[in-house]
């Protein structure tokens, strides 16, 4: 082995980063407390990204304490196509359940934002990468006709791969059916507020998420409708620095405004007053 | 370009061979009754690889290049067509097309991919892969139809929303989730129909309408199946593969509640006789239409939100 190899993994070793304590930015690849970064929304002190959160994390960071009631909470996934790949999707739900101890890659409900009435729904990125089959399809239909029927707005964070390829078409047309939803909500003028967190692709972009009243990104979130590595391996070139992130949307005038986790509340609060006055 | 697909080969000897003895058989008899049994023959054979395709050969048929493409139809069918171009925005993208004409005596706006025939054409038309601009003319036509309240007419041939630099900086997925919304209410009625291929988001936004109609050889899918396979398996080589799992022929879309009406085509795939084909399209875009017709707007759009709305397949028990 040369020297250099032999001295790189060595150092590697020697800065093994212990379980639990501390964590490795994704993004800047400091080593950070993990307390602090739990302190601070899960955003790295260093270089300001936005580690993925849970949906709890997600739903206490955006809703006044103890307010969500979720809805739906019983609408799981079948297996439409009985698909099957290296593993049959029915094994793949089942992992990404005792993964997530959730049934879906959405959890759907009602809370308060100082002490405003709000419709919420949060993807869960780690359960098959937050696709879009027909549950989840289902609960933001649901949550748009609720929120229609009671004029409370919706938010929706996204945080997606895109349609779930293992219900095919089914998962398609999800995206129609959720384009329809909020077509329906606009008709009763109750305001959407979409939000993009890292990352937010294919269906889901291209239906109901570009669709908001407002649509805020998080911080240096990756948001479009291809995939880098599609559209690297059509054109056959690098693709730009900074390609896809939030700042690359609000320079292209696609989203209305970046906001930091921390800010996200105190900012959904002015603009609930705004659409409620 | 080879003009015929691997399975096509042995009708395809079968012709060459008739129109070798063609030149004899006014003279000899015997050449001419040869040729009637090899003519019967070959309609056997064909009959018996079309009874048994496969989807991935499905795939092959519904991007056959000899296949009647959007302009084709629109020759075939629309009278007094003109063709508008332009997003108004940004610039006009050849890989759709529409415009005004004169359908069975009934105004209408045509709108379609077009995906191209010679090299050169599908170079022009990017290979039927629309950018934003190509979605908001759509749009801006769908609209005017509206405005003076004709019927719409789509048709669906694309391998998918172009993947690039450009059409990401331009808002692709805005582009396509816009014409989701306002396809989902647009006050006039709409018929789709998926002519070749029907690939994802990039086919769906030209796809909400109130009938959606697939010609029997023509598939429609989340993905294309090479994508499909380079994700599952690493190799889009296995695209045979992902072609089968993925569900995407016109009989599995009807039997999931996709579509409303499977249109038959001539034996051998729309390209062995595209005016019969044209011929059997438009009999069935005019039926459907008769059946749009009498509702009023409100019944209309609530009959589309409640097609959608029923879209997808889902388990429920209560949670306490």
């Amino acid at each position: 082995m040369a020297w250099f190899k032999k001295d790189k993994s060595a150092e590697g070793k020697r800065f093994k980063i212990p379980e639990g304590l501390w964590l490795k930015c994704d993004s800047c690849k400091e080593v950070v407390y993990r307390k602090e970064i739990e302190k601070n929304a899960k955003v790295c002190p260093k270089c300001n990204y936005h580690f993925p959160i849970s949906i709890g994390e997600r739903i206490s960071l955006m809703l006044d304490e103890g307010s969500f009631k979720e809805w739906d909470a019983g609408l799981s996934p079948m297996d439409p196509l009985n698909f099957k790949d290296s593993v049959r999707y029915r094994d793949r739900i089942k992992t990404a359940q005792d993964k997530t101890r959730q049934r879906e890659a959405m959890v759907i409900g009602e809370g308060t934002i100082n002490h405003l009435p709000v419709v919420l729904g949060v993807f869960n990125f780690s359960y098959m990468g937050g696709s879009m089959g027909s549950v989840v399809g289902e609960k933001i239909l649901r949550a748009a006709e609720k929120a229609a029927g009671r004029r409370w707005p919706l938010i929706i964070v996204s945080s997606s791969g895109g349609a779930r390829m293992q219900e095919g078409i089914l998962s398609l047309m999800q995206m129609a059916k959720t384009s329809a939803a909020v077509a329906r909500l606009a008709e009763a003028r109750v305001p959407f507020f979409s939000i993009l967190a890292d990352p937010t692709f294919g269906g889901v972009t291209a239906s109901f998420a570009m669709l908001g009243d407002i649509i805020i990104a998080e911080p240096k979130a990756l948001i479009g409708f291809a995939g880098a590595r599609v559209i690297e391996q059509t054109i056959k070139q690098q693709l730009p620095e900074g390609f896809q992130r939030s700042e690359f949307l609000l320079d292209h005038g696609m989203i209305d405004l970046i906001l930091e986790r921390k800010k996200l509340k105190q900012t959904l609060a002015k603009l609930l007053t705004f659409f409620s006055a | 370009m080879k003009d015929h697909l691997d399975f096509e080969k042995p009708i395809v000897e079968f012709e060459e061979k008739i129109e070798k003895l063609k030149p004899f058989a006014k003279t000899d008899p015997l050449i001419h009754r040869e040729i009637e049994v090899l003519e019967k023959k070959a309609q056997e054979v064909l009959a018996e690889i079309f009874a048994k395709l496969t989807p991935w050969q499905r795939t092959q048929l519904a991007r056959h290049p000899n296949r009647p493409n959007t302009l084709d139809y629109i020759a075939f069918m629309i009278h007094d067509f003109v063709e508008l171009h332009g997003d108004r925005l940004y610039g006009d993208d050849h890989a759709i097309v529409g415009g005004v004409g004169i359908f069975r005596n009934r105004p209408v706006v045509i709108i379609g991919h077009q995906k191209g025939r010679s090299v050169k054409e599908r170079i022009d038309r990017n290979f039927g892969m629309p950018h934003p601009e190509g979605y908001r003319k759509a749009l801006r036509l769908m609209r005017q139809a509206e405005k003076f309240m004709k019927p719409v007419i789509t048709f669906i041939d694309t391998p998918g929303a172009y993947p690039g630099i450009g059409a990401e900086e331009r808002g692709q997925a805005e582009a396509i989730a816009r014409n989701l919304i306002e396809m989902s209410r647009l006050a006039v009625p709409i018929v789709s129909i998926v002519i070749g291929e029907g690939g994802s988001g990039g086919a769906l936004a030209l796809g909400v309408g109130d009938r959606i109609l697939m010609l029997e050889h023509s598939i429609y899918s989340v993905i294309s199946p090479e994508g499909c396979a380079a994700i599952l398996w690493n190799d889009s080589a296995k695209a045979p593969d992902a072609a089968d799992v993925l569900k995407m022929t016109a009989k599995d879309l009807r039997s999931l509640g996709v579509i409303d009406e499977i249109v038959p085509e001539p034996v051998g795939g729309a390209h062995k006789d595209p005016p019969q084909m044209a011929e059997i399209l438009e009999k069935a875009i005019e039926s459907q239409l008769a059946k749009l017709d009498g509702l009023k707007t409100d019944d209309l759009l609530e009959q589309r939100y409640q097609k959608f709305k029923k879209m997808g397949v889902f388990g429920e028990d209560l949670v306490p």
